[in-house]
């Protein structure tokens, strides 16, 4: 948990994004099994410092989103990642003895299958909860919003939430499509109206349901806790990202409207989709600092998902995607805090857009995955740190050897001025062993700055 | 009013396109002349996607606009005329394990706009499945659809699976995470980064 100072409505940005990052620093209160490891996370956490504020660091960071590929390597499925915590710690712990990464990059497919179960959670499917047990877990695409919301939506989008959307998106959840506004309890005589139904067998029943997810949820961060803490203490690996929101524009169109909705909205009902991702924008800037701020974390995880090539014009991206998109980043950044965009797909329509619109110079970090990493460089190298993007055919289906090659090329035309991180482009479910090793042997030999 | 038909589609019209068709309609306009309007739009609207003037909201537009129009024509066909000449007959669907569909559903409903007999199976779908249907409709062409990296391998078993049961067509893949490194890996014959490149592989191969 990050603690705010007294006076921080008083700090500036940089201010207190110095504050945030000296609590994610700090050996202070962590435990080491060695000065080791000590000292490596004093120097990986500031390696990241660097590449952020546009520097050149001791060797180019390795900062890999792994998501399933653990399992391949620690020989469980995704069914027991997501419901024997046992077995996957025990195969995180094996990937990572393997790999020796620089940070502990959350992976995607651990998540607390018990916790789903219990709310019904229908916009997923994940195995055990609808898919084989050896398959990743998807989204279910589908209007859970409907086309004529969206005017309950802009004038109170939490109670839209809770009380529409979440009943509809969570089958154990319907009874709270019964619950009127919480505004009912301002008054002792007018508090009835809101706790009668609350006493109600269904209110009732979507409150049990979801104390029990909550259990569950808690069993779940204690064992990621302890699988986590074990290797921050061991190999002195720190926590990346944090916290964690998304663009306006991607809050509805995810999961409200779906991309087949939100796509007709944009030609049928334009001024309301406008309205929608306004009002979402404070929404979105306080996800990221209230879920990096209880991580103690400096970083916000944004992955990007409509506005990448081919899903919009231009045009569109202009006028739908990027103002709020950015205003998010101007707030986080305003918190002190870092976003950390995972830029699924292509931006390379978009690159020169957003460098003529920038946030704030050094302060943000883009993990591009199918955009071209020179022009990346061209565009926003100097005002932005950039990272990427070992393919996933190439680690799948490729040689150590072609690994090899195209790390040194990131490096020596990337990453040759600093401000820039290894990655892979998109979060990695599967690579051969050799590739990946020579992934992190490359970047940890050849990405030293002389 | 066919290239007022026209125009509307292709400016994206919505409202306009479904309005002017009724008026052909009323005037006794033959519901076949309203259709080859429609063709002759998503025509120029699959050119204007390939050369990147247009996008995925489009397509979806223009299906939805397609489907508002068709509804309209097909309680005034005089009969079925499921003689349509068809270019060719593709299998298609989202691989074992993938259920990811809009993608699919755009590309099929692009091939079938351009005179292919699709037969869409759907997301999650097992090699023998494909197998099975390849048998039935007697179709020269598959396609197989995969966002997830998780889709490299039921790819390549599908393309393994059509080759043991000694069926000779032609694969086809796509997907968020396919490039030409996967389509060596699958065996198949072909990838595609879109709807129109789907469109393209299948009429060079019709």
């Amino acid at each position: 948990m990050f603690t705010p100072s007294d006076n921080w409505k008083k700090l500036t940005p940089a201010e207190k994004r110095e504050a945030r990052f000296a609590s994610w620093m700090s050996t202070e209160g962590r435990t080491f099994a060695s000065t080791e490891a000590e000292q490596e996370y004093a120097r990986r956490s500031q390696r990241i410092k660097d590449v952020i504020e546009l520097k050149k660091p001791d060797r180019v960071p390795l900062a890999p989103f792994i998501g399933g590929y653990f399992m391949k390597v620690g020989g469980i499925t995704p069914y027991e990642t997501m419901y024997d915590y046992d077995k996957y710690t025990e195969a995180w712990h094996k990937f990572n003895e393997e790999f020796r990464l620089d940070y502990l990059i959350f992976s995607g497919a651990f998540n607390p299958g018990k916790v789903f179960d219990k709310l019904g959670y229908k916009v997923y499917r994940w195995p055990g909860g609808g898919l084989a047990k050896d398959v990743d877990f998807q989204c279910v695409e589908g209007e859970y919003m409907m086309a004529d919301e969206y005017d309950q939506f802009i004038a109170d989008p939490e109670a839209y939430y809770m009380r529409t959307y979440m009943p509809r998106a969570f089958s154990a959840l319907e009874g709270w499509a019964m619950l009127p506004s919480f505004f009912a309890t301002m008054e002792l005589p007018m508090a009835p109206a809101l706790m009668i139904p609350v006493g109600l067998p269904p209110v009732q029943a979507a409150f049990k349901a979801f104390i029990e997810a909550g259990q569950a949820a808690l069993e779940f961060a204690e064992a990621m806790g302890k699988a986590d803490g074990y290797l921050q203490a061991q190999y002195g690996m720190p926590a990346l990202p944090g916290g964690f929101t998304k663009a306006p524009f991607d809050y509805i169109g995810d999961t409200l409207r779906g991309t087949r909705g939100i796509m007709l909205d944009t030609y049928r009902q334009p001024d309301k989709v406008l309205a929608a991702v306004e009002r979402l924008v404070p929404i979105a800037i306080q996800m990221g600092v209230q879920t990096a701020s209880a991580n103690n974390n400096p970083f916000v995880f944004i992955p990007l998902h409509k506005g990448a090539d081919g899903f919009m014009s231009n045009k569109d991206f202009k006028r739908f995607y990027w103002p709020t998109y950015k205003a998010v980043l101007e707030g986080l950044i305003a918190e002190g805090l870092v976003p950390w965009n995972l830029v699924e797909g292509g931006y390379n329509t978009r690159l020169e857009i957003i460098a003529n619109d920038p946030p704030p110079a050094a302060s943000t970090y883009w993990n591009f995955d199918q955009t071209d990493m020179l022009e990346a460089k061209k565009h926003f190298g100097s005002w932005a740190a950039i990272a990427g993007n070992v393919p996933s055919s190439m680690l799948h289906a490729g040689s150590p050897e072609q690994i090899t090659d195209y790390v040194k090329h990131l490096i020596d035309n990337v990453g040759q001025d600093g401000g820039y991180a290894m990655a892979t482009g998109a979060v990695l479910d599967h690579s051969t062993i050799e590739n990946l090793h020579a992934m992190v042997k490359t970047c940890k030999e050849y990405g030293v700055y002389s | 009013m066919s290239q007022q038909l026209i125009d509307a589609i292709t400016d994206m019209r919505e409202d306009d396109a479904l309005n002017i068709t009724d008026e052909m309609l009323e005037k006794g306009t033959n519901p076949l002349e309203v259709l080859e309007a429609c063709r002759l739009a998503m025509e120029v609207i699959g050119k204007r996607f390939e050369e990147g003037d247009c996008f995925v909201p489009e397509l979806i537009l223009a299906g939805e606009v397609m489907k508002g129009i068709t509804d309209k024509v097909k309680p005034l066909m005089q009969e079925q005329t499921d003689d349509a000449k068809k270019l060719g007959k593709i299998v298609f669907g989202t691989v074992q394990g993938d259920i990811h569909d809009i993608a699919k559903d755009i590309v099929a409903f692009m091939l079938d706009i351009n005179g292919f007999e699709v037969h869409d199976l759907g997301v999650d779908v097992p090699p023998a499945k494909f197998v099975d249907k390849v048998k039935e409709t007697g179709a020269t062409m598959v396609g197989l659809s995969g966002f997830l990296t998780l889709a490299y391998d039921p790819m390549k078993d599908t393309v393994e699976a059509l080759k043991d049961a000694g069926l000779d067509v032609k694969v086809m893949i796509g997907g968020g995470q396919i490039d030409d490194q996967i389509r060596v890996y699958t065996g198949a014959d072909a990838y595609g980064r879109d709807a129109m490149a789907a469109v393209a592989l299948a009429k060079q191969w019709a």
